[in-house]
């Protein structure tokens, strides 16, 4: 049996206590300033709309399994969604370097300085997560389909773990990188690519050569595919939903490489953040 | 033991030494200045005793304790002001000072109390609950000073607490500082105005290129330094080689004890004079010369006289020569976290 003493537990309390203002912060932020919050949903709108109408009549044999090329869509539309959110993290911790306001959060006697980092998350999370359900919900009204109360659970996995990985990527940024304008830069150079060299928009099996190893090695289908899964009908992730080049990958798989890579990413990124909050 | 000590601080940004062995010991209870010219290293070490920088060499203590082997404890002591107040727009002040609170762990009860008070202390019931975006200048600078005031620290530091601020918001910030103070709370404030730490401090210390060249309390300061401070012209705008003449002539007089023409006043005369006495002698040189007294100001020394004694150059003198050199820009890019 384990047991804490009460100095652990009160500065468990404390790490809570702190992390809940920071979060509510950002929130307050959020609900004052809600034009980022509803340009992040426009602008996938924007995409599921016109991309869907441009290929409506895209032949039949374009998709696998002969869907709709909006049901196709879809789901890169809701890992674009979840993607762009979480790319976007950095930017109000980079805006708190800039500015000086995070100066007044290190001279706070915070039991843990993670806790800056984990209202960042925690936000970003919530965030990106509303944003994907209003385009879900959209997809449905557009009937595009709708996934089941077990494949919503494995949309929201998928969602989360991408989100951690993406949103780890972005505070490193956000700490390595000398200001806004250079890591506004960088997730407009990363954002659209990646989408683009992803199964987001069409098959592996449509794509030359070189673009199909791309798409196949790119986070985003890692994600695209499982939540394509979840969408297709009952779901079954131990069978093989992205034909690589390199060979067949499972449902589990994709959840688990995109695991790895979120664990990754903040092992990565965890020197430089224990450097700059130190 | 001194509440604070630094011992031999060095820290430098690139080339730029910004503190050279700065060494100073400020004692419990007083409102102690910093003064010295822009860039002459105060804010580095406020910034060192606030665990936001480490310094390359040398030690920072705070009731005897290590600050940057204590840094959770030294942050809850210490409530800090920053130079460029740093506001979250959105947030009302209200919400700034909960945000704060949290922070630093305060109780509900507590928290909440403290903020009233604050809040009436400070004069901000008619604005507490606007954004900060709509704050001006002064209203700012409050809403700082009750961040920095809200967990009741030992120690409050203030880095440059009244630079922009309109005259009324400047009196308001001195007389809480003078109150506090009277508290028995422990100040540690930083400026470049002389009359502000002249008005305010017990004891200060000048600081000049990351050195302490002087320190002790303002009017012992002046008074070691002895003479009265005379300003004289011979007429509205002379030229150097008047100017000279009349310190020449001037120089002979009787209890005269130092002469130098003013280049950046238009070639005025400054003169270092035993007392009042001596005025009367100068009037009657000049006139057995054929000179007109235009103006004649007579003082006694300022913390700005005891800064040119050390430093050989005035306070202002030193501002504008350390202006065009900085790269203020580099700086903050280099001090960001």
């Amino acid at each position: 049996m384990t047991t804490t003493n009460p100095q652990q537990n009160s500065q468990i309390n404390e790490f809570i206590l702190e992390t809940i203002a920071l979060t509510k912060r950002l929130f307050l932020q959020l609900i004052r300033r809600p034009s980022t919050l509803i340009a992040g949903i426009i602008q996938p709108l924007i995409w599921l709309l016109l991309f869907g109408a441009l290929f409506s009549n895209a032949p039949e044999n374009l998709i696998p399994g002969g869907d709709s090329y909006g049901k196709f869509l879809g789901a890169g539309v809701i890992v674009f969604t979840a993607f762009s959110g979480a790319l976007n993290a950095g930017l109000p911790v980079m805006f708190d370097r800039e500015f000086g306001f995070l100066n007044r959060l290190l001279v706070a006697p915070l039991t843990s300085r993670n806790s800056i980092i984990f209202s960042s998350v925690i936000y970003i999370t919530l965030i990106s997560l509303l944003q994907s359900l209003a385009i879900m919900i959209t997809a449905y009204f557009l009937d595009y389909g709708w996934p089941g109360i077990s494949g919503l659970i494995i949309v929201l996995i998928t969602l989360i773990l991408l989100v951690f990985s993406v949103t780890a990527l972005s505070l490193g940024l956000a700490f390595a990188l000398p200001g806004h304008i250079e890591l506004i830069a960088v997730i407009f150079v990363v954002n659209l690519p990646l989408l683009f060299a992803s199964t987001a928009l069409a098959p592996i099996s449509y794509m030359p050569k070189w673009l199909g190893w791309l798409a196949s090695i790119n986070p985003l289908t890692f994600a695209i595919e499982p939540i394509r899964a979840a969408y297709a009908g009952p779901v079954d992730l131990s069978i093989p939903i992205l034909n690589a080049p390199y060979g067949a990958i499972s449902g589990y798989q994709c959840l688990a490489i995109l695991l790895g890579l979120s664990v990754g990413l903040f092992l990565l990124i965890s020197p430089l953040l224990n450097r700059k909050l130190a | 033991m001194p509440l604070i000590e630094f011992d031999n601080l060095k820290k430098s940004y690139g080339a730029v030494n910004a503190l050279n062995g700065l060494s100073l010991k400020i004692p419990k209870g007083v409102l102690y200045g910093l003064l010295g010219p822009n860039g002459a290293g105060k804010s580095t070490a406020i910034k060192i005793l606030c665990t936001l920088l480490d310094p390359d060499s040398g030690k920072a203590t705070l009731s005897g304790l290590d600050v940057i082997r204590n840094q959770k404890i030294t942050r809850s002591k210490i409530g800090y002001v920053a130079q460029e107040v740093a506001i979250d727009k959105i947030l009302t002040g209200r919400e700034l000072l909960e945000l704060q609170g949290d922070l630093y762990h305060l109780d509900f009860s507590y928290k909440q109390n403290q903020i009233e008070n604050l809040i009436k202390r400070l004069n901000m019931m008619q604005w507490i609950d606007r954004r900060c975006g709509s704050y001006s200048g002064g209203m700012r600078r409050r809403i700082d000073l009750a961040s920095g005031l809200l967990h009741d620290p030992e120690l409050l530091i203030l880095d440059e607490p009244t630079v922009g601020l309109d005259i009324e918001s400047r009196s308001a910030i001195w007389d809480l500082l003078r109150e506090l103070r009277n508290d028995g709370k422990t100040i540690l404030l930083s400026s470049h105005y002389l009359e502000e730490v002249d008005a305010l401090a017990d004891q200060i210390a000048i600081i000049d290129k990351g050195r302490v060249i002087a320190e002790g309390k303002p009017q012992d300061l002046k008074k070691e330094l002895g003479g009265d401070r005379v300003t004289l012209r011979v007429r509205e705008f002379s030229n150097q080689n008047e100017s000279e003449q009349v310190r020449e002539l001037l120089s002979s007089v009787k209890g005269v004890r130092q002469a130098v023409v003013n280049q950046s006043q238009g070639f005025s005369l400054n003169l270092v004079v035993d007392n009042e006495s001596v005025l009367a002698l100068l009037r009657d040189k000049l006139e057995s010369s054929q000179y007109e007294v235009f103006a004649l100001s007579h003082s006694r020394p300022s913390l700005d006289d005891v800064y040119l004694q050390a430093t050989g150059r005035t306070l202002m003198d030193a501002e504008l020569a350390t202006a065009g050199k900085r790269n203020l820009k580099l700086e903050s890019k280099q001090s960001m976290r």
